[in-house]
């Protein structure tokens, strides 16, 4: 079986226009068709006029592309001042020869209709605008304005559709914007005409809380991203975050950070967290996790390394405040430059608005830390599924470009194990913090549940937070569990107490062994003593008997002498 | 062929002359229509007191633009006030007498 071959036919392919709007380009994989008119409609204030504007102002000042915006509705000044919202000096660049404006203006009370006509007036208009600035962009916003101004439905769309086939002819990259009707793109079904390529934005209010999506329904000769992507509207104009699969194709580190409390370091083999990789610190309320992200913090910035920081539950102010307690003082790196903070409501916007808030202060900030304090209460702006595909794609982004992030989440006090939303299986490192409760009180622990790619301690140490910062003490396991707090005091003080008191009882055993050494010797030289005197004794004794055994036998010998004397004659 | 214009007075004095200008696209089928159309009209009410301007947007397409010119052929009668606009050859010449406020005799 033959396959095709698409690389002789790559010359045909499709060229694309960039647009220059953040995110678009990447799920269009290029941009929009290039010298093809594509169609932008949406609910009234859902952005379209500011895609088409932002598209031209792109053109003009990033790609080099004079453009032309012809406006049906608003006039030129009005255009100058919204134009200005995005920061750009529209009479500037009319004065530069990079934008041209037109305003068509019709008013139906003013006109009579008597007779055949043509749009042949907008077609002149339009070329002489081209011409004038050499125009490679267009934007119609709207043009389904024309249907109110004229009441021949049919010469209209006859004249539409001569319009577009022109613009391509033309070669311009066009943008048509329309308002959304019941059921169809288009009030007046324009999408008919223009066939390359249709937008679709959306703005729906979920909860209280709104939305904005864009979804590319038709995108003739090119793939293209067919989900529904959430975009926010800011000082900037469109901004997007696609999803992407490039998450998984990072390339990653060995480097290795402090956490910024030693013994930490020490239980995660070692050297601490991997650059880049992802930290969960997930804890009961009022056990630690600010204060332990707070000490990584502050061992980054004293490595030099930013930090971001967005806090959904206290205000800068107060987690500055409440650290110097804990003997860290985040001012300096602030007015350093080194640490920022964002704090918010997660009620404030949406989840999608959240993400791409972020990832437009880590673009701007380029942070090397990014911490999330803590990522619980998103669960008032979504479901559980929601939640956990904004740390994905988070995620995703941050490994990335090589950025550490810690994620803190107040778990259930019956979830020992698990976070509230399932979010452990994403993160590289899963520290717990955890009061155990004895004797009436409640100590912090911390406890390590898993470290990808390091060895980790397994034991439980004893959290204190003193005001020199964060302090990890080994627990006592006694008969009663582990001991924290004044118990483990007790017990350690107890253990001093024998440890003293065997090494006096060593002493004196010591001591005991060398009393008896002496005596045993003083014995010894007493027995020698007494031995001598009676070896003496004895020996004195000996010649003694030896003298009379001499004399006996002196004696005996004479008797004999003299009485073999008698017997001989 | 709805024809919506407002009424209003149109005080004419019988010696004012009458400046009408048809703005066109080259010379088309309806362009030549319109003038036709339009001669023979002033030609019936108007003897004597119009001037017609034809201005050719091919030749002068920036004026398109300033007098808001977008369907061809366009008609406007500059004078007497107020200004009115009739788009279309003039084919329908009691739609074109009433938008411009010709009373026949």
């Amino acid at each position: 079986m033959k396959t095709i071959d698409n690389s002789s036919l790559a010359g045909h392919a499709l060229k694309k226009c960039p647009t220059g709007i953040q995110g678009f380009d990447e799920i269009t994989f290029g941009g929009l068709p290039l010298g093809r008119t594509a169609l932008v409609c949406g609910s009234a204030g859902c952005g379209k006029t500011l895609m088409a504007m932002q598209f031209l102002v792109n053109g003009a000042m990033l790609y080099d592309e004079p453009g032309v915006f012809m406006s049906f509705e608003e006039s030129e000044t009005e255009l100058a001042e919204n134009f200005a919202s995005l920061g750009v000096d529209l009479n500037e660049l009319v004065a530069q020869k990079k934008i041209s404006i037109d305003y068509v203006y019709l008013d139906k009370s003013e006109i009579a209709e008597t007779g055949e006509y043509d749009l042949d007036g907008l077609f002149v208009r339009l070329d002489y605008a081209i011409s004038s600035t050499g125009a490679k962009r267009v934007v119609l916003d709207t043009i389904e304005a024309l249907f109110s101004s004229l009441s021949n439905v049919t010469i209209l769309r006859a004249e539409l559709r001569r319009l577009f086939r022109w613009l391509k002819n033309r070669g311009v990259t066009a943008i048509v914007t329309g308002e959304q009707g019941n059921g169809m793109f288009t009030r007046h079904s324009i999408e008919e005409y223009v066939s390359d390529c249709v937008i679709l934005l959306g703005h729906e209010v979920v909860d209280q809380i709104s939305t904005r999506r864009l979804r590319i329904t038709k995108y003739r000769g090119s793939a293209h991203g067919t989900n529904e992507y959430p975009f926010l509207i800011d000082e900037q104009g469109i901004c997007i975050m696609p999803i992407t699969s490039i998450g998984l194709n990072t390339s990653t580190s060995t480097k290795r950070i402090s956490s910024g409390v030693e013994r930490l370091d020490t239980m995660l083999g070692g050297q601490g967290f991997y650059v880049g990789s992802s930290i969960l610190i997930s804890g009961t309320a009022g056990t630690g996790k600010t204060s332990l992200a707070v000490s990584a913090v502050d061992a980054a910035c004293r490595r030099g390394e930013r930090c971001l920081y967005f806090a959904f539950e206290e205000s800068r102010s107060q987690i500055v405040r409440n650290m110097k307690s804990i003997g860290i003082d985040l001012e300096q790196w602030i007015s350093q430059g080194l640490l920022q903070f964002y704090a918010s409501r997660p009620t404030l916007f949406g989840l999608e608005m959240h993400l791409v808030n972020m990832y437009k202060k880590v673009n701007e900030f380029k942070p090397q830390i990014v911490v999330l304090d803590p990522i619980s209460n998103m669960e008032a702006v979504g479901n559980f599924a929601d939640v956990k595909l904004l740390i994905t794609r988070l995620l995703d982004f941050l490994k990335l470009k090589n950025i550490t992030l810690l994620l803190l989440d107040l778990s259930n006090v019956n979830h020992t194990e698990k976070t509230g939303i399932g979010v452990f299986s994403l993160t590289d490192t899963w520290i717990g913090l955890r009061d155990i409760e004895l004797n009436g009180e409640r100590n912090r622990c911390l406890y390590i549940l898993k470290s990808r790619g390091t060895a980790h301690s397994n034991q439980i140490r004893e959290f204190v937070l003193t005001d020199q910062g964060i302090d990890l003490l080994d627990v006592y396991t006694g008969s009663g569990g582990v001991l924290t707090g004044s118990a483990r005091y007790a017990q350690g003080e107890k253990e001093k107490a024998q440890r003293l008191l065997r090494q006096q009882e060593i002493e004196r055993k010591r001591r005991e062994i060398d009393r008896k050494r002496q005596l045993m010797e003083a014995a010894i030289i007493d027995l020698k003593v007494t031995f001598e005197a009676a070896k003496d004794e004895l020996e004195k004794i000996i010649t003694q008997e030896e003298v009379q055994l001499g004399t006996q036998d002196k004696n005996r010998e004479q008797l004999a002498t003299v009485r073999k004397a008698d017997a001989t004659e | 062929m709805n024809v919506i214009i407002e009424q209003y007075s149109v005080e004419t004095k019988d010696d004012e002359v009458w400046q009408l200008s048809l703005y066109i696209a080259g010379q088309t089928p309806k362009s030549v229509r319109a003038l036709a159309n339009l001669r023979a009209v002033c030609e019936k009410h108007l003897i004597g007191k119009y001037k017609i301007e034809i201005i050719d947007l091919m030749k002068t397409p920036q004026i398109g633009r300033t007098d808001q010119i977008l369907a061809i052929p366009t008609l406007i009668r500059k004078r007497p006030a107020p200004c009115v606009k009739i788009i279309g050859d003039l084919s329908h010449t009691e739609s074109v007498l009433v938008g411009l406020g010709i009373h026949p005799k």
